[in-house]
C-alpha cells in the first residue's frame, strides 16, 4: 500500500441534494426512493419511513440509536422482510414485494449485521458462490465440466485478487468456521463485491474488525465509489462516518430525523439528543487524531 | 449352529438388491440432507412411488419393464413438487413433520382396499417381473456361483440391472455435488438467506435438491421391487429410520458415504438377524424364543444410531470439519 491510497480527507461528493437539507428531501440524482414504508411487530412501530432518497455514486452514512429500525430498513428493502405498508424503487423499477434473490439480482446487494459466513464451505467457496456469471450453477449446466471450467477459474482470479485486498488470501482454503468473527466481516463484504453491484448495503461493516483493518476497509469503501458504485452504511463509529460519508441520514424510532452532510448533521440538536450524546464535542476533537492513527503506525 | 453358513449368507448380502436399493435411497437421502440441508423423513414414501410405479405399469397398463420403471421416478417429481411447494419456503423441521405424514398417507393409500385392483391393497402385487423384465434377461438360464455370491440367472440379471442404475446414479450425483450448482446447494444448507442476497433462487435450488434426491429414492423402490414382490408393508416409516442410519453411518456430505453405510448397515442387520435366531435356537439367549431373537436387530439399529450421532456425527467416511450436528 502507498501512502497515498489513504487520503486523510478523501473527497467528498458535495451537492447531492436539492434545496434546504431535511428529512425526506429530494437528491439530484436518486438511486432508491422509498416512500410510506412502515414495519411494525406487534404494537412496535420498528420502521416509519414517511420519504427517503439516497444519492447514487455516493457513500451515505444511515445511523441512529440501537434499535432505531435500521437493520429492518435494509430488511425491508433488500426484500428480506415484508413491509406492512410502502413501496420503493430502485433505478426507477418497484422493488416493493420483489423477492430477496431478484432484489440481488437487479445489483442491490446487502450484507448482514450477524455476519453469515457459509461456515463449512471453504473461504474460496464462499466468494465464489458471489459470482453471477457461473453458468454451472444451473442444473442442467452443472454435469457438464467442459461448459463451466474456464469460467471458474476466471471467477477463482477474480476471487484471489478481491481476497488479497481483504487480507484474506491466505486464508482461501480454510473453512470459513475457522475465520475469526472480522474476518467473517470481511469475507462477507468481499463475497458481496464479488456478484459486481451497483449498489451496496453495508450493515455494520467495521464493527470487530481491527484499526489497521478498518482503515484499508474505508479505503476499500471509498474505491466503490470511485468505481461508480453507490454505498450504503449503517455504522455507529461516527469517525468513520465522518471521514468516508458523502451523507448521513440519522434514524430514530424508526423514523428518519435528520439528513445532511456529516459536518452539518453532527450540529443538529435533534441527532446530538437522539443519538450523539453531548459529549459528542469533546470526541469530535480526536477524530481527525484517530483517523490519521493507522498513518502514524505505519510509518515507524 | 452353522456359524460358516451364517457368515456365508451374511457376505452374499453386500451385492443382494435390497442392499443395492437402499445404497440409492441413501444417495438420494445425501442429496438432500448432506448436501442441500433438506430434512427429509418419508423415502419410505419415495420408494413406495419406485415400486408401485413400475408394477402398476406393468400389470395395469402392460408397459414393457423398462419403460415401467420410468413411472415410479416420474411419480416421485410429482411427489416432491406437492410436497416441497408448500413447506420448502418454511422452516427446515416443518419438511420433516410433512414429508414423514406423507409418506405415512402413501403408503395408506397403496394399503386400502379401494385401490385393490390396481395396487393389490394389503396382499401387494407381484408377478411383475415375470414378462418383459425376465423375458429380456440375456444370461442363459442355470446357477452362477462365485464363492459367497449366489444366484440363478434371474438373480444376476436383477443385480446388474440394479448395479448399472447405481453407477449411473453416482456418476450423476458425483457431478452434480463438486459442480458450482452443488456449491449453491451446500451454501443453502448452511444459511439461505446469505445466498439468497447474493442472487440465487434458494427455492428453485431446494425444490431441485428434493426432486433429484426424489428421483433416486424412487429408483431404490424399482430395483426393491425387481428382485420380489410388491408389498405395502415394505414401506413403512422404519424404512426411512433405516436409510438414515445407513447415511449416518458413512457420512451424509459424502457420493460414497451413503453406498458404503448402506452396505456395512444392511449385512450387520443381516448377519445379526441369523445370527440371533440361530444362538436363540441352541438356548444361548436367556432363552428367548428366535422370533424374538430376531427382533433384537430392530433394537441394536436403535442403538447404532444413537451412538454414530453422538460419537460420530460426521459418518465414517465424512470429514469431521465438514458436517457436524453442532453448529
Ligand atoms: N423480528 C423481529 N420481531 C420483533 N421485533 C423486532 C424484530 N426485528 C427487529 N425488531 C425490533 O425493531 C426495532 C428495530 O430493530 P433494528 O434491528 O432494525 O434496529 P437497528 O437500528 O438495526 O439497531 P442496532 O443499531 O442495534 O443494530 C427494535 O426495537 C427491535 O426490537
Ligand atoms: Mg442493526
Amino acid at each position: 500500500m502507498s501512502s497515498n491510497v489513504a487520503p486523510a480527507t478523501p473527497v467528498k461528493s458535495t451537492g447531492l441534494h436539492v434545496g434546504e437539507a431535511s428529512p425526506g428531501v429530494a437528491k439530484r440524482d436518486p438511486i432508491l426512493i422509498a416512500n410510506q414504508v412502515r414495519r411494525q411487530f406487534g404494537g412496535l412501530t420498528a420502521v416509519d419511513v414517511e420519504h427517503l432518497e439516497i444519492p447514487r455514486h455516493a457513500i451515505t452514512a444511515l445511523i441512529g440509536p440501537n434499535g432505531a429500525g435500521k437493520t429492518t430498513l435494509f430488511n425491508l428493502l433488500t426484500g428480506f422482510d415484508t413491509a406492512n405498508t410502502g413501496t420503493w424503487s430502485f433505478n426507477g423499477k418497484s422493488l416493493a414485494g420483489v423477492s430477496a434473490f431478484k432484489v440481488a439480482r437487479m445489483g442491490l446487494i446487502r450484507t448482514f449485521q450477524l455476519t453469515k459466513a457459509l461456515s463449512l464451505l471453504t473461504v474460496m467457496d464462499n466468494m465464489k458462490l458471489g459470482s453471477t456469471q457461473q453458468l454451472g450453477e444451473k442444473l442442467w449446466a452443472s454435469v457438464f465440466p467442459m461448459l463451466w471450467r474456464k469460467k471458474e477459474s476466471e471467477i477463482e482470479e477474480q476471487a484471489l485478487d478481491l481476497l488479497a485486498r481483504f487480507n484474506l488470501d491466505s486464508k482461501k482454503d480454510d473453512y470459513a468456521a475457522s475465520l475469526s468473527g472480522g474476518q467473517r466481516k470481511l469475507l462477507e463484504m468481499a463475497r458481496a463485491l464479488m456478484t459486481k453491484p451497483e449498489f451496496v448495503m453495508l450493515d455494520e461493516p467495521m464493527a470487530g474488525v481491527n484499526p489497521a483493518l478498518t482503515q484499508s476497509l474505508l479505503e476499500h469503501i471509498l474505491n466503490l465509489k470511485k468505481a461508480g458504485m453507490t454505498v450504503l452504511f449503517v455504522e455507529h463509529d461516527m469517525h468513520m462516518v465522518r471521514h468516508i460519508a458523502d451523507w448521513v441520514i440519522v434514524m430514530a424510532e424508526g423514523k428518519v430525523i435528520a439528513e445532511g452532510s456529516p459536518d452539518e448533521v453532527m450540529k443538529n440538536p435533534a441527532v446530538v439528543d437522539a443519538y450523539l450524546g453531548s459529549h459528542q464535542d469533546i470526541d469530535l476533537g480526536t477524530v481527525t487524531g484517530r483517523i490519521t492513527l493507522p498513518k502514524i503506525g505505519k510509518g515507524k | 449352529m452353522d456359524f460358516l453358513g451364517i457368515l456365508n449368507s451374511t457376505v452374499g448380502f453386500v451385492i443382494d438388491p435390497v442392499t443395492i436399493a437402499f445404497s440409492l435411497a441413501a444417495l438420494g437421502l445425501a442429496v438432500h440432507f448432506g448436501f442441500a440441508g433438506l430434512l427429509n423423513m418419508g423415502m419410505a414414501g419415495f420408494m413406495a412411488l419406485g415400486a408401485y410405479g413400475y408394477a402398476i405399469g406393468i400389470l395395469t397398463f402392460g408397459l414393457p419393464w423398462y419403460i415401467a420403471a420410468f413411472l415410479g421416478p416420474l411419480a416421485a417429481i410429482v411427489f416432491a413438487l406437492i410436497l416441497g411447494i408448500p413447506t420448502l419456503r418454511l422452516r427446515g423441521d416443518y419438511l420433516a413433520i410433512v414429508t414423514i405424514a406423507a409418506a405415512e398417507i402413501m403408503r395408506l393409500l397403496f394399503l386400502t382396499s379401494t385401490f385393490g385392483p390396481i395396487t393389490g391393497s394389503a396382499d401387494g402385487l407381484s408377478g411383475h417381473n415375470s414378462g418383459s423384465f425376465w423375458a429380456d434377461n440375456p444370461l442363459p438360464e442355470g446357477q452362477y456361483d462365485f464363492g459367497p455370491f449366489r444366484g440363478t440367472e434371474l438373480d444376476w440379471w436383477v443385480r446388474i440391472v440394479g448395479f448399472l442404475i447405481l453407477c449411473v446414479a453416482v456418476a450423476i450425483v458425483w457431478l452434480l455435488v463438486n459442480s458450482p450448482w452443488g456449491r449453491v446447494l451446500k451454501g443453502i444448507r448452511e444459511d439461505e438467506d446469505a445466498v439468497r442476497s447474493l442472487g440465487k433462487n434458494v427455492f428453485a435450488y431446494k425444490m431441485q435438491a428434493l426432486i433429484i434426491g426424489g428421483v433416486l429414492g424412487a429408483l431404490g423402490g424399482l430395483v426393491l421391487a425387481m428382485g420380489q414382490n410388491v408389498n405395502p408393508n415394505q414401506y413403512v416409516t422404519s424404512i426411512t429410520f433405516y436409510i438414515w442410519t445407513a447415511l449416518l453411518l458413512g457420512g451424509a456430505a459424502t457420493v460414497f458415504g451413503p453406498l458404503a453405510g448402506a452396505v456395512i448397515f444392511w449385512v450387520i442387520q443381516a448377519f445379526i438377524g441369523l445370527l440371533m435366531p440361530a444362538l436363540a435356537a441352541e438356548g444361548l439367549l436367556l432363552g428367548l424364543s428366535s422370533i424374538q431373537a430376531a427382533q433384537i436387530k430392530f433394537i441394536l439399529v436403535g442403538i447404532a444410531l444413537v451412538l454414530i450421532v453422538v460419537f460420530r456425527p460426521q459418518g465414517i467416511f465424512g470429514n469431521k470439519k465438514e458436517l457436524t450436528f453442532v453448529k
